[in-house]
């Protein structure tokens, strides 16, 4: 960390960005915590005082089948995009950073572009190129989509890593005789495993709580997102999708959390 | 054994394919949709010829326009208001928050690792007329009857979206300030700069590239926003993209869908343009 011997010595501004920041942090926690009481009240409603607590929302939740496979596939979805997304935007990485050749612009661009296309469009232009190849929709669909939003995220994270990597350890490893694709294996992979690993659960994440793209997508089975959305028209089933949520959030909450450590540990 | 460049065909070969394949092929299809006439669920294989029918009809409608420059408008404020809320933030971790600031940058992460769905539910738990507030109120004895408050309109929209974005909105920001020189603020206070002209002078013109990337990260998803107008925004509320989706689903129309969408994809790149121009990041990016 940089030190601040700016701020101690001469001075600062009197703005209360402390209290500003405490507020904001109340603001985007109540209503998370609304959403937990609601998932241990005994009502469908919210209504005030809470009449009991229960836990029957959270023993439902097993028992409801299609709940859980939407759930199971959302980790399947995820898990295979955010693997393609992070295969991808690695190689995207190693080819623009130490490369030179015609179309490295070009690649560079194809990787980024995604971020600035709106979830509609995506979703409509995968949409008409599915029914144009008639391929029907479905969970693999899904995964190809998520791959594709998610490579900029993927291809963001690792160059900001690669960049910082020396290139001569490489050509150290193939002075001792390596071919390229050993030095890559074995030098410079296993530096950057913290990082892959960093990208895929951004990846994964990206894909698990989307629903925009996943909505023109999905073939009969749905992800998380999707089912949840069918169902938020239906009052009474929410306490249960709500208790639902609760325990899948505190699934991204860790798996979040992991991402970031392990990004501030290799930077 | 391979060599160098030879390796470079496997590194740079699949990435292209799957991105010509899923990116740009998908984006070409809609493009050439857009030119079909008629309406329908169409087949691709017709034969048909080019026109800009659907182009002359969307821009002929003047309730489409509306909602378009609506949407627009509505998504330039909602990305100027969280890049706005969360300016402060980042300021606060970068120079306030010392030793704990990845503690406070986790705890500010956290709600952004809630389903998005259920964060926009949650306002609607709280808002509506048989919701947290309304009751908590009543109990209270402060209101007679439930007060209709903000659900089912515009600003339900604009609020529940800017706060869905807070915590997203720090990070280019945050990454921004982290790489201010703080030499660069030290040699400012050596020759007699204060707190607040440190802060005009050299924090904000160089975390001006990071501002202008929330901006963008925010404006891109928001203006083709139709899931959280569909649950906050009641039929008052509905954004262009809700056209677009309508289009694909409930009244199968894909040409002028198509169109739409190519409308809102030129749209939203001239502005990223015409941003990045007017920001010029490489210009300060040393």
């Amino acid at each position: 960390m940089t030190t601040r011997r700016v701020a101690v010595g001469v001075g600062r501004t009197r703005v209360p960005l402390g209290p500003f920041y405490a507020g904001m942090l109340v603001l985007l926690y109540v209503p998370i915590a609304v959403l937990f009481i609601f998932s241990l009240n005994a009502g469908t409603t919210l209504s005030f005082p809470i009449e009991s607590l229960t836990l029957d929302w959270y023993v439902s939740v097993l028992e409801n089948s299609a709940m859980l496979a939407a759930a199971r596939n959302s980790f399947v979805v995820g898990i295979a995009s955010a693997t393609l997304a992070t295969a991808i935007g690695c190689l995207v990485a190693v080819a623009v950073l130490r490369f030179r050749f015609r179309g490295r612009g070009l690649l560079l661009a194809m990787a980024g572009l995604p971020l600035v296309v709106p979830f509609v469009v995506m979703g409509v232009a995968f949409f008409l190129l599915f029914v144009a190849v008639d391929v029907p929709r479905s969970l693999v669909t899904v995964a190809i989509g998520h791959s594709v939003i998610a490579i900029p995220y993927a291809t963001l994270i690792v160059l900001a890593r690669l960049g910082g990597l020396d290139p001569a350890l490489e050509d150290a490893a193939m002075d001792l005789g390596a071919t390229y694709p050993a030095a890559l294996r074995r030098v410079v992979l296993p530096l950057m495993a913290p990082t892959l690993l960093s990208a895929w659960l951004t990846c994964f994440i990206v894909s698990f709580d989307e629903i925009a793209l996943a909505i023109f997508l999905v073939g009969g089975d749905p992800t998380f997102p999707v089912f949840l959305y069918g169902q938020l028209r239906f009052a009474q089933r929410l306490p249960v999708l709500i208790a639902m949520a609760v325990l899948l959030m505190i699934g991204t909450v860790a798996l979040t959390l992991v991402a970031l450590r392990l990004r501030s540990r290799s930077e | 054994m391979l060599g160098r460049r030879g390796v470079l065909k496997f590194l740079a070969g699949p990435p292209f394919a799957w991105l010509t394949l899923f990116f740009v092929l998908p984006l070409v299809l809609i493009a050439a949709f857009s030119l079909r006439a008629g309406s329908g669920a169409i087949g691709p294989a017709e034969s048909w010829a080019p026109s800009l029918e659907q182009y002359s009809e969307v821009l002929g409608t003047p309730a489409f326009v509306r909602l378009l420059g609506m949407s627009v408008l509505m998504a330039l404020g909602i990305a100027g208001l969280a890049t706005l809320f969360a300016y402060p933030i980042a300021y606060f971790l970068t120079f306030r928050a010392g030793d704990r600031a990845p503690l406070y940058l986790t705890l500010l992460l956290v709600p952004f690792a809630v389903s998005y769905l259920l964060r926009v539910m949650a306002w609607k738990l709280m808002l509506g007329p048989e919701g947290g507030i309304n009751s908590l109120l009543g109990t209270l004895g402060m209101t007679d009857e439930p007060i209709g408050l903000l659900l089912y309109s515009r600003p339900a929209v604009i609020i529940t979206l800017v706060y869905v974005w807070i915590p997203f909105a720090t990070l280019p920001i945050y990454a921004a300030m982290q790489r201010i020189d703080r030499d660069h603020l030290e040699a400012a206070a050596d020759l007699g700069a204060g707190p607040w002209s440190r802060f005009w002078r050299v924090t904000l013109p160089l975390s001006v590239p990071g501002a202008a990337a929330t901006f963008f990260m925010v404006f891109i998803p928001t203006v083709g926003e139709y899931v959280t107008p569909a649950l906050v925004g009641g039929t008052d509320g509905i954004m262009y993209g809700n056209i677009i989706q309508g289009f694909f689903t409930r009244s199968a129309n894909w040409p002028m869908g198509s169109a739409m969408a190519m409308i809102m994809l030129v749209m939203t790149l001239t502005l990223v343009v015409i941003g990045l121009r007017i920001v010029r990041p490489q210009r300060l990016a040393t």
